[in-house]
């Protein structure tokens, strides 16, 4: 199994320029919704198809919350093969672009959607496009990220030999880049692409159908669907959505990732023959009808031809260029950088601390506390139950096997589908919603854990095990001394996606309806909520910067740290 | 064979600046002449700069003095006349047997035929006929090495550069493909005019090279260059081919000739604390005492003789041999490893006493240790902290180096119970593990 590999290259990034890149994230962040602000156009104006509940229509809109993701995973596709080539090949720009990417990953995801829905809207006035933009660009935050920091990671560590090879054969850059450098990256980047997808599932749900000020704009699609169905409070219909979810992910997970990931298996530099070659049918039966071959043939055909078309530049030019140090360039850069942390720390100044009474960034830090609180607790609750099963699960391969998918397939399924249900739990026991709301931010985030571990266990090596029960390791011992060890490294990658997925659902979580019952929890989420619901860009600013900085800096102070040293001290090579 | 060489190297130097100011030099004063019909052998340790000098001539990398020309015009990039068999073959895992020959010409923007006819060509040459559609991973070792041949030689090159081909294979591949080659360079069926190898093994040089250059280290240098006029196919056996191979082990255990008046020299650059160690274990330390000092040697042995008996190559052997040296343990002189009386009387002892005579001599001769363990000593807390001492071997030597070499001083330590190290807090102490 292989793991992500999000914090393997920050270690030796310096804090300064994290600084710098919050400030210029947040920066952004802030200017876009003033520029938002301005542009305000009155949605009235929106020609809204109406929605019917009517489940003839779901494979109608099944397609279309599909057809989004696709254009969302194509358009992050672009972004991480320039962003992350930009940052990998220019170490300037590399010391920039890397922290704000691990900046703009632990901005909540429908803060986006929050901030930026008015300004997307208005690049389309009158017409569905903008909100087909906003609901697009949030899956896109919720996939680009990683899968940029995946190929910037690749870039990285492209063994020596390989490049060297590479240049003596002269290849072009741009053949470089297609025959090398993209190839070599493809396995992490397709594995961090289906982790992104069954993120995206839950953020569509969420983006179909928004809220701002009076207005709701609703997009044809399952999410909307649903968003109607609870405003109803048609049960049947939620059946129908949640049975057509179900089938909608199981069709992309056979008919796209299975075979990209059972195909992309060959590119792995250092696997040898032998070793679990995930299988696909559906690769199979491309294979048999050469489908496959064919699309190779007219890729390198397409690559030979742009190179011979464009020359683009001599190999020996490149290593020559390479070289040469710029220093006024080197000052350019400085200064812009510069400029830029200026620019945002104004923008911060200007639209946080002008508008915002300091008492309300107290509260707000306290929410975000209570928040933090409440993933913690369910982080440390999830791992009480899923590690002894992920581990009980991991050392049965036949368990393990059947286990395995099925946790990946619960981790993509959009939790915030079965809110409801949890709602008419608590109206009809009256219960305390701060605390049994809370477990909806873990719902569908807690299965990383689970397969996480399934996954350590599983590669626990059988000699170690042997050597265990030889000794008479039992009981108490067995797990303090041989299984928790063993998993440590796999459960801290679990937890901590775990932890990033509890933190974007907070927004979702703390705040849940069902017709016209609303039902609250004291936390960060529910007042970045409520704020959204309102339309009010300052405080929709202020709590998502906070938690923002919530999540950078348990991250930097918690996660990191517990990640390198599980990495160094059990990890098994 | 023309007058003019197909390759010149003149005074080159290679030289990294280290975070400090200083220079790190890892190649000087190299001169070198290629001619055609010629195979000559880089011979040398790791770290003595041999795979370096075939970078700069591939155009991978520059020279920071000197020049290098390629029939007559300077090398200031990857030139289309050299071509390059790499020693974990470099194949592109995701391409076949053929799209990984024909990339090279690809590269080059060459006709469809003509790329299909040459790499098939190459194929067939090189034995890998039925091969063509396979996937690297679905090769074993040689075959994939032979991939490798392949690539380089359908370029057409001029120079063949090779940089330790043979030695990612196992002893009866590596062998099979050695043969093969020099078969086909000796019936003149390779495009190829020129071959530089690079290698550790001394035996391979003596049975490939008509010239071999050793090296030597910090700064990598050529200490000798030996001419090999034996017909080929060589025989390994044969008493001129072993008389060769004996010189050259003489030459690399010969003791540094630039030696500074004062008294002994060790083989490890720098001085006193600043000495760059090799992290050798202690069980091969005494695991080679105690093959020396037993039959047939009793205490000294030829090196080429216990490198086979031992099936060790020079670059296992060497680091091993001279860490006994520094430790008072043995002499290395004149291609022979002579054990002290020190050494002898440890290969004899039992454990305990083995670490007592390792404390004494670890103490004695290693200044490092010694440094280590009076800091321990006069701390109040008998503790320290291992980048303490990083930052010291940092005014010597570069970030690897302090690493490496204090990896050696806490083994060694560890060993002798001079001091313990604890791994999760970084730091030396004189407690006893609990």
């Amino acid at each position: 199994m292989r793991r992500f590999e999000q914090f393997g290259i920050l270690r030796n990034l310096t804090s300064r320029w994290d600084l710098i890149a919050f400030v210029v994230v947040l920066g952004l962040i802030a200017f876009l919704g003033e520029a938002a602000r301005g542009l305000f156009v009155p949605l009235t104006q929106l020609d809204i198809v109406p929605l019917s509940l009517d489940p003839r229509h779901l494979p109608e809109y099944a397609a279309r919350t599909t057809l989004r993701m696709l254009v969302a995973l194509f358009i992050s596709l672009v972004f991480t093969l320039t962003y992350a080539t930009w940052a990998a090949k220019s170490e300037r720009a590399g010391k920039l672009l890397v922290p704000i990417l691990d900046i703009l990953q632990s901005v909540p995801i429908l803060g986006f959607l929050s901030i930026t829905l008015v300004f997307f809207m208005s690049l389309a006035p009158g017409r569905v496009l903008g909100a087909e933009f906003a609901s697009i660009f949030v899956i896109f935050t919720s996939q680009a990220w990683n899968m940029a920091f995946s190929f910037y990671q690749s870039l990285r560590t492209i063994p020596i030999e390989l490049s060297e090879a590479a240049d003596s054969f002269r290849l072009s850059p741009w053949m470089r880049f297609w025959q090398l450098e993209v190839p070599f990256g493809l396995p992490a980047l397709v594995w961090n692409m289906m982790m992104s997808m069954s993120g995206g599932w839950f953020f569509v749900v969420a983006s179909e159908s928004i809220t701002v000020g009076h207005n709701t704009v609703a997009l044809p699609g399952i999410g909307s669907y649903i968003a109607l169905a609870i405003e109803q409070k048609n049960l049947p219909a939620m059946g129908y959505a949640i049975g057509t979810m179900l089938l909608v992910i199981l069709l992309y997970d056979q008919l796209l990732f299975r075979p990209l990931v059972s195909w992309v298996d060959r590119f792995r530099v250092e696997s040898d023959p032998g070793e679990d070659t995930p299988e696909s049918w559906a690769l199979t039966m491309m294979r048999r009808s050469r489908l496959i071959r064919a699309g190779k043939v007219a890729f390198r055909a397409a690559v030979l031809a742009t190179s011979r078309a464009f020359n683009f530049g001599d190999a020996a030019e490149r290593v020559r260029a390479k070289r040469s140090k710029r220093r006024s360039l080197d000052l350019l850069w400085v200064s812009l950088v510069a400029v830029a942390v200026a620019a945002g720390v104004w923008h911060l100044v200007a639209s946080l601390v002008a508008h915002t009474p300091v008492h309300e960034a107290v509260q707000v830090c306290g929410l975000a506390l209570i928040t933090m609180l409440r993933v913690f607790v369910l982080i440390a609750l999830a791992s009480l139950v899923w590690v002894p099963v992920g581990i009980w699960v991991g050392l049965r391969p036949r368990v393990a096997r059947v286990v395995q998918p099925v946790a990946q397939f619960f981790a993509a399924f959009p939790a915030n589908l079965l809110f409801p249900i949890a709602i008419y739990g608590i109206v009809t026991w009256k219960l305390q919603p701060n605390i049994w709301l809370s477990p909806l931010m873990i719902l569908g985030t807690q299965w990383y854990i689970l397969f996480n571990v399934i996954a350590g266990a599983a590669q626990l090596p059988a000699e170690l095990r042997y050597a265990a029960t030889n000794f008479g390791v039992r009981g108490w011992l067995w797990w303090r001394k041989v299984a928790l060890p063993g998993v440590l490294p796999f459960y801290v990658t679990g937890a901590i996606t775990a932890s990033g997925g509890s933190w974007n659902a907070a927004q979702v979580a703390e705040l849940v309806t069902w017709g016209n019952t609303e039902i609250e929890a004291k936390g960060l989420g529910s007042y970045i909520a409520d704020a959204a619901t309102a339309g009010d860009f300052h405080r929709i600013v202020l709590g998502v910067g906070v938690m923002s900085l919530f999540v950078v800096v348990i991250n930097r102070l918690f996660w990191r740290p517990l990640y390198y040293y599980a990495e160094r001290k059990y990890r098994l090579t | 064979m023309s007058s003019t060489p197909l390759l010149q190297c003149s005074d080159v130097r290679k030289a990294f600046r280290k975070p400090d100011g200083g220079e790190l030099i890892v190649l000087d004063g190299m001169n070198l002449d290629l001619y055609a019909g010629q195979i000559v052998g880089l011979l040398g340790r790791s770290g003595s700069g041999k795979s370096t000098l075939l970078r700069l001539i591939a155009g991978l990398a520059e020279p920071t003095a000197g020049t290098l020309s390629y029939l007559g015009e300077p090398v200031d990039g990857p030139a289309a006349g050299i071509a390059m068999v790499f020693q974990s073959f470099a194949l592109f895992p995701w391409l076949t047997v053929y799209e990984n020959v024909a990339l090279g010409l690809e590269a080059q923007h060459m006709p469809k035929d003509e790329i299909r006819k040459r790499s098939l060509q190459a194929i067939d040459l090189i034995g890998l006929d039925g091969f063509e559609s396979a996937y690297p991973r679905e090769l074993s070792g040689g075959m994939r090495q032979r991939v490798g041949f392949a690539r380089a030689l359908v370029v057409h090159p001029n120079i063949l550069l090779m940089d330790e081909p043979f030695s990612a294979l196992d002893v009866l591949t590596a062998e099979t493909l050695r043969t093969d080659f020099l078969d086909l360079w000796g019936e003149g069926r390779m495009p190829i005019k020129g071959v530089v190898l690079v290698t550790h093994n001394i035996e391979e040089a003596v049975l490939m090279c008509d010239r071999i250059l050793v090296f030597g280290s910090n700064p990598g240098r050529i200490l000798s260059e030996i001419k090999v006029t034996l017909p080929q196919p060589r025989n390994r056996l044969d008493p001129s081919f072993r008389e060769l191979v004996e010189r050259i082990y003489v030459v690399m255990t010969a003791r540094p000739a630039n030696g500074q008046a004062a008294g002994r020299q060790e083989r490890f650059p720098g001085l006193g604390i600043g000495s760059v160690l090799p992290s050798v274990s202690s069980n091969l330390l005494s695991g080679l005492m105690e093959a020396v000092a037993a039959a047939p040697f009793s205490g000294k042995a030829d090196l080429p003789e216990i490198a086979s008996d031992l099936q060790m190559e020079i670059d296992e052997l060497f680091p091993v041999a001279e860490t006994l040296q520094l430790l008072r343990f043995a002499e290395l002189e004149g291609g022979d490893l002579k054990l002290t009386e020190d050494g002898l009387s440890f290969a004899a002892a039992e454990i305990d006493e083995r670490k007592r005579i390792f404390l004494r001599h670890l103490l004695a001769y290693v200044p490092l240790a010694a440094h280590v363990r009076r800091v321990l000593d006069e701390r109040a807390s008998h503790s320290a902290r291992k980048s303490r001492f990083i930052d010291e071997l940092e005014d010597f030597m570069d970030e690897d180096a302090a690493e490496n070499t204090l990896r050696a001083i806490i083994q060694w330590g560890r060993y002798a119970e001079a001091y313990a190290y604890d791994d999760v807090n970084a730091m030396f102490s004189l407690e006893n593990p609990t």
